[in-house]
């Protein structure tokens, strides 16, 4: 498959008035055509910002402050805001967490349906009503005809991440950004969606970011993962190998916090702590303050990222450890 | 399941109607704000049809039957000191200050619009526009005006003017807080991940949004609007004789107070009613568009 996206080491600050904070720290990933990459990580992990990086659309105090990111060989990080606007929507799209607030209450459906066919795609008024109609049918909105003219609040969760979707998809983007999109939806309309998403990225065959911090979403959608932990990526992998053999103590720990149904005794298995905050400064690995493994190289050295297999990465020193041979000398922090 | 959805539909289409019908019913059910509107519908009928309904021209003279009374045949409002027809002059009165008041309103409203979505949006405007908008608002409104006309000359256009720019900083704030609270929602970002630009955002997404306090904002600037061209024309610096402007009337007929009081007073209320009228339709529209700021329940 042919690649479609290219982030190289890239870092995400923000000003604010404690300083530089760094948010983003030195990620590289990549993204196939009709691939669906699954970033996942707890809240303030960097996951967003990762995702709002690509789409140039990070806060004012928010900046890129190195490294690439190539869609299709262009690189977005040197682009003018109107180069930018050419790509939002047309090659780049994205779908946002709450369908509440997604949409502008005070325009109609339809409305704000037309907006990127017309900025895009230079389509009449009714060229652009025609192409809604068809869009929504496709994204299973039964009366598309209808809908058109209805607003926002007229229409319910599920529906509305449904015309957030068409909106994305309008121009048939080659990379579509999700940031958890089925998080605020039932567990049966989350389904509904994300069958969509996958049927609707065969059919394009876009490329998939997307940004989740549920277990069981990545399961059903992903190809590779990409765990997430203090703006940093900790480990990297194909979806079965992520389940069947995670190597990054936080990867299991994530894991392990996902609740068994068929298990009544067990109890849940929380990661102990909080994710630092962005101006903690933590020696070695970050994740050493929470990980039950810490060895004293941990609160020492940052670990690299090792290669488990040719598609898999963790960033840990036990790593080293496994690979060295060396008897498991972990020492209990 | 088709009748299901139809019946669905049946009430989507119910709903759709009743935001309107909603705020209608709201405004209706204000007895104030109703007399109001009757008011200023009747004004409007009146300023639209004037040579229908009146017989002589405003600026017909007749020596012969000069300061009649009210009731006086021919003459329902009686005749001022040149002749004229009082109710002849005050239809055209109506019309006056409606349209000097819509317009001053008008690009009062568009010049606001125009400087507090910038300040609102672009952090780097909004300092220098809302200081120059403070320095505007540093100014007694009528002072302004007198300003702006005394550099200008006097004339009913210059009055326009005055009272737009006079209208400007009210209409800016409101506009900047509206968008200040706007740009941050997810719709917005939303609408940028699609590819829109700047304008596209300010002038399609965001205006549409204040819209409500707008209304409210223009119906009560209506009422100073109109009362300040009057002022202005009482005072000889806006609507000059013979012209038959309401406060310029009032300037006029305040010399025969004692012999004719009819020549002040019924141009003096013919401005109060109006003014009156747009007030307590402001005050109504504001509580029908806001439910949470029903003040007199």
């Amino acid at each position: 498959m042919s690649r479609l996206l290219n982030v190289e080491n890239l870092e995400t600050n923000f000003r604010t008035a404690d300083g530089e904070l760094p948010a983003v720290r030195d990620i590289s990933f990549s993204v196939d055509k009709g691939e669906t990459l699954c970033i996942v990580g707890e809240s303030g992990s960097g996951k967003s910002i990762t995702s709002l990086s690509i789409m140039g659309l990070l806060p004012p105090n928010g900046y890129i402050n190195g490294g690439s990111i190539y869609l299709e060989n262009e690189n977005l990080t040197g682009k003018q805001e109107e180069e930018m606007e050419q790509l939002r929507g047309n090659k780049l799209s994205m779908i946002f967490q709450e369908p509440m607030t997604a949409l502008n209450p005070v325009l109609t459906i339809g409305y704000q349906l037309r907006e990127p066919l017309t900025i895009h795609k230079n389509m009449s008024k009714k060229e652009a009503n025609q192409a809604s109609i068809e869009l929504l049918d496709k994204v299973g909105i039964p009366n598309p005809n209808e809908k058109l003219t209805q607003y926002p609040h007229e229409l319910s969760g599920g529906m509305r991440q449904r015309v957030m979707i068409a909106m994305a998809l309008a121009c048939e983007p080659s990379l579509l950004v999700a940031d958890e999109p089925t998080t605020a939806l039932d567990v049966t309309i989350q389904a509904q969606i994300l069958d969509l998403i996958n049927e609707l990225k065969s059919e394009i065959g876009m490329g998939v970011i997307f940004v989740t911090h549920d277990m069981g979403v990545v399961a059903e959608i992903a190809d590779r993962v990409m765990v997430m932990y203090a703006g940093e990526v900790v480990e990297m992998a194909d979806v079965e190998t992520i389940f069947e053999q995670p190597q990054h103590p936080y990867t299991q720990g994530l894991l392990d916090s996902v609740p068994d149904v068929d298990d009544m005794t067990q109890e849940l298995k929380v990661i102990k702590g909080s994710m630092p905050g962005l101006n903690d400064e933590i020696g070695g690995c970050r994740f050493h303050p929470r990980c039950p493994l810490a060895m004293e190289v941990c609160k020492q050295k940052e670990p690299p990222a090792f290669e488990v297999t040719s598609t898999h990465y963790s960033k840990c020193w036990l790593q080293e450890v496994n690979q060295s041979g060396k008897p498991n000398a972990i020492t209990q922090s | 399941m088709s009748t299901v959805a139809e019946t669905e539909n049946n009430n989507v289409e119910k709903k759709n109607n009743s935001r309107l019908a909603e705020i209608a019913k709201s405004l209706v059910k204000n007895k104030l704000s109703v007399f109001g509107l009757v008011i200023i519908a009747l004004i409007l009928l009146t300023a639209i049809f004037t040579p229908l309904i009146t017989d002589y021209g405003p600026y017909e003279q007749n020596l012969e039957n000069t300061k009649l009374g009210i009731g006086s045949e021919g003459h329902m409002l009686g005749t001022d000191n040149y002749g004229r027809d009082v109710w002849s002059r005050i239809a055209h009165g109506a019309g006056i200050s409606l349209l000097v008041g819509l317009s001053s309103v008008g690009f009062g409203l568009i010049g606001g619009i125009i400087l507090g979505l910038l300040a609102g949006y672009y952090r780097k405007l909004d300092g220098i526009v809302m200081r120059i908008v403070d320095l505007l608002f540093a100014f007694p409104g009528i002072l302004l005006a007198m300003l702006v006309i005394a550099m200008l000359g006097t004339s009913l256009v210059n009055v326009v003017i005055a009272i737009s720019i006079w209208s400007i900083p009210g209409c800016a704030r409101i506009v900047r807080g509206s968008v200040l609270s706007i740009k941050r929602q997810e719709y917005i970002l939303a609408m940028k991940t699609v590819g829109a630009s700047d304008w596209r955002i300010l002038f399609k997404h965001i205006l549409p949004n204040c819209t409500a306090p707008l209304i409210v904002y223009g119906t009560m600037r209506m009422a100073t609007a109109i009362l300040s061209t009057s002022a202005l024309s009482y005072l000889g610096l806006g609507a000059q004789p013979p012209t038959a402007e309401w406060g310029a009337m009032i300037a006029a007929g305040q010399d025969f107070m004692w012999e004719a009081p009819h020549l002040a007073v019924i141009p003096g209320i013919a401005i109060m009613l109006t003014v009156f009228s747009f007030n307590v339709v402001g005050d109504g529209v504001r509580d029908a568009l806001d439910p949470n700021m029903d003040l007199n329940n």
